[in-house]
């Protein structure tokens, strides 16, 4: 008895990327269709089927609809997302009817480099043409930043990723406080770090809304970029549960690949 | 080629005639139905100044690139997924180590779009993407373009004719009609848009089982040029219902392609020191207990018979 309730109150202490998974998953209470990204908003997504969000339907840019993973997928085209998902299209399709069309309400976006304004760079560090490192690039993120009726972006935080000029815009997010009236989706409107919560006002500037539990904002400020600012209601986000870590810890990443 | 003569070859035979030094060949498949044998049939047969188009060049494009095939990547992202880079390609790229490789860049669309457009004779595909992204600064070959019938502007990226696509299927008839289920990537949008098509099947069945779901046909043989008939063709990627993907090789590869030294003599090892990719499965050995994930069949459907 002793032992299992320090084994709870151990539990209870969540990693920060634990604690990332779960700000992240709650976002998406009331949300119907996620284009899922992988490594932490696959389990963020999988998190939220299983808790805020049971009806949400999880589609992955290899063209899977409603898919039901039944182990953690290392990739984003893994054959357990085929094996009882509700359609498998190709990737026209995927593109063109599901994500151009509007038909995807909320995406998962992450990057090397963001600036306030939620613009993404995943290309390069340094010139494009003679690059001191050359990341992934696009894949979809460049037209699902675009598309996808909003996007939440989860991501480490620290001086360098937190910048105020990024070396390359792979995604638009908010430019710089305007977002063409036409384009499908309203843009960035969470970004989750180990740090915090962080939300856009009106004129697409980011602001600190939610500091996770232990962390100052002295701690947010020394790893951004910029002179962030801070909603002058600044919440607390509330830290995981037992039951939110368990579910982390004993069903979607047993091995804590993603999550430790 | 005669209609209904089969295109049946060895691997060897089928990169040698069909593959030429200088082509521009896709080997596609999204993660899924990567054909690793005909890219390593390309290493053994030292082909030169390739330029290579897929949308995830993957661990078999560090691999060929890494091997000195290739002079040119088209590609929409570049990584080992769930890993992290792609080591040997990155040196190209950053250091010109051991010699620079040209790159020309697009997103997924764009590259899904391109294809399209070649497959369909069209002059560009037309895409909203690429708003107030840099990618067209970087690649002059993204170009917004005006609605003929609103004042709508769209991004249009040209078409992709490659000289050469391999596509690996899950069973294929003698002429090159072919099955593929689970992820379908541009595996069709890729065989449509090339001059000559190799199809890579895992199983070679009579065509009256390809007649008996012609739903599950994205490739017709009429597009096909050569089949060739290799089990296991994609490990370590997987082919849906056949073998599973190996993650831990795309793990290991990581520590093996960050070196150029291991790098090299893995391709001694796997890819030169095997004659056929027959003999790369063999020398796998028990690594495939792993790999072969239990049975879930579909529910067969009725097409009706008409006499």
């Amino acid at each position: 008895m002793a032992e299992a309730l320090t084994e709870r109150a151990a539990a209870a202490k969540a990693t920060t990327t634990e604690t990332m998974i779960v700000a992240a998953a709650r976002q998406l209470e009331g949300e119907r269709v996620c284009f899922v990204g992988i490594g932490s908003p696959n389990l963020a997504c999988n998190l939220a089927k299983r808790t805020v969000s049971l009806d949400l339907e999880l589609v992955y840019e290899a063209g899977v609809f409603g898919a039901v993973p039944a182990r953690l997928p290392l990739s984003i085209g893994d054959p357990t997302l085929v094996t009882g998902a509700a359609s498998v299209s190709s990737m026209f399709e995927l593109f063109a009817y599901y994500l151009q069309a509007g038909l995807i309400d909320v995406a998962f976006l992450s990057g090397s480099q963001i600036d306030k304004w939620g613009n993404l760079n995943t290309t390069v560090i340094g010139d494009y043409a003679n690059p001191k490192v050359r990341l992934p690039g696009s894949g979809g993120a460049c037209e699902i930043a675009i598309n996808a009726r909003k996007v939440f972006i989860l991501m480490p935080q620290t001086k360098r990723s937190f910048v105020e000029k990024i070396d390359f815009v792979t995604s638009p997010g908010h430019l710089a406080g305007k977002r063409p009236a036409e384009w499908a989706g309203a843009g960035p409107t969470i970004v989750v770090t180990g740090l915090g919560m962080y939300e856009f006002s009106d004129d697409g500037v980011m602001y600190l809304s939610s500091l996770h539990a232990g962390v100052t904002v002295e701690q947010v400020r020394g790893n951004t970029g910029w002179d962030i600012e801070v909603a002058s209601e600044l919440r607390e986000t509330h830290p995981p549960t037992a039951a939110e870590l368990s579910l982390i810890r004993e069903t979607l990443d047993p091995d804590g690949t993603y999550s430790r | 080629m005669a209609a209904d003569s089969s295109k049946v070859a060895s691997m060897q035979e089928a990169i040698r005639e069909v593959v030429r030094d200088g082509d521009t060949v896709a080997i596609e498949g999204f993660t899924h139905l990567i054909c690793f044998a005909a890219g390593h049939e390309i290493i053994r047969q030292r082909k030169r100044d390739l330029t290579l188009a897929r949308m995830t060049p993957d661990v078999i494009y560090d691999q060929m690139i890494g091997a000195g095939v290739a002079s040119k990547l088209i590609f929409s992202w570049l990584g080992n997924p769930g890993v992290g880079s792609l080591h040997a390609i990155r040196r190209r790229i950053e250091r010109a180590d051991p010699e620079p490789l040209e790159i020309e860049e697009y997103s997924h669309f764009g590259m899904v779009g391109r294809y399209v457009a070649g497959a369909s004779r069209l002059p560009f595909f037309p895409l909203r993407s690429y708003y107030e992204s840099d990618l067209p600064k970087a690649n002059p070959r993204i170009v917004p373009i005006d609605s003929p019938f609103s004042d709508d502007t769209v991004y249009a990226v040209p078409p992709l004719n490659p000289n050469v696509a391999i596509v690996h299927v899950q069973r294929a008839d003698a002429r090159g009609d072919a099955h593929i289920w689970g992820v379908l990537g541009c595996q069709k949008e890729a065989a449509f848009s090339a001059e000559r098509v190799i199809v890579v099947c895992e199983e070679l069945v009579g065509e009256s089982v390809i007649r008996s779901d012609p739903n599950r046909t994205v490739i017709p043989g009429l597009v096909v040029d050569a089949v060739v008939v290799e089990p296991k063709g994609c490990h370590p990627s997987y082919a849906q219902g056949y073998y599973d993907r190996d993650n831990r090789f795309y793990v290991e590869w990581d520590a093996i392609g960050r070196d150029p030294q291991r790098l090299e003599s893995w391709l001694k090892e796997w890819v030169h020191g095997t004659a056929t990719h027959a003999e790369y499965v063999d020398k796998m050995g028990d690594r495939w207990d792993g790999l072969l994930p239990p049975e879930a069949w579909s529910e067969p459907v009725n097409y009706g018979r008409y006499e």
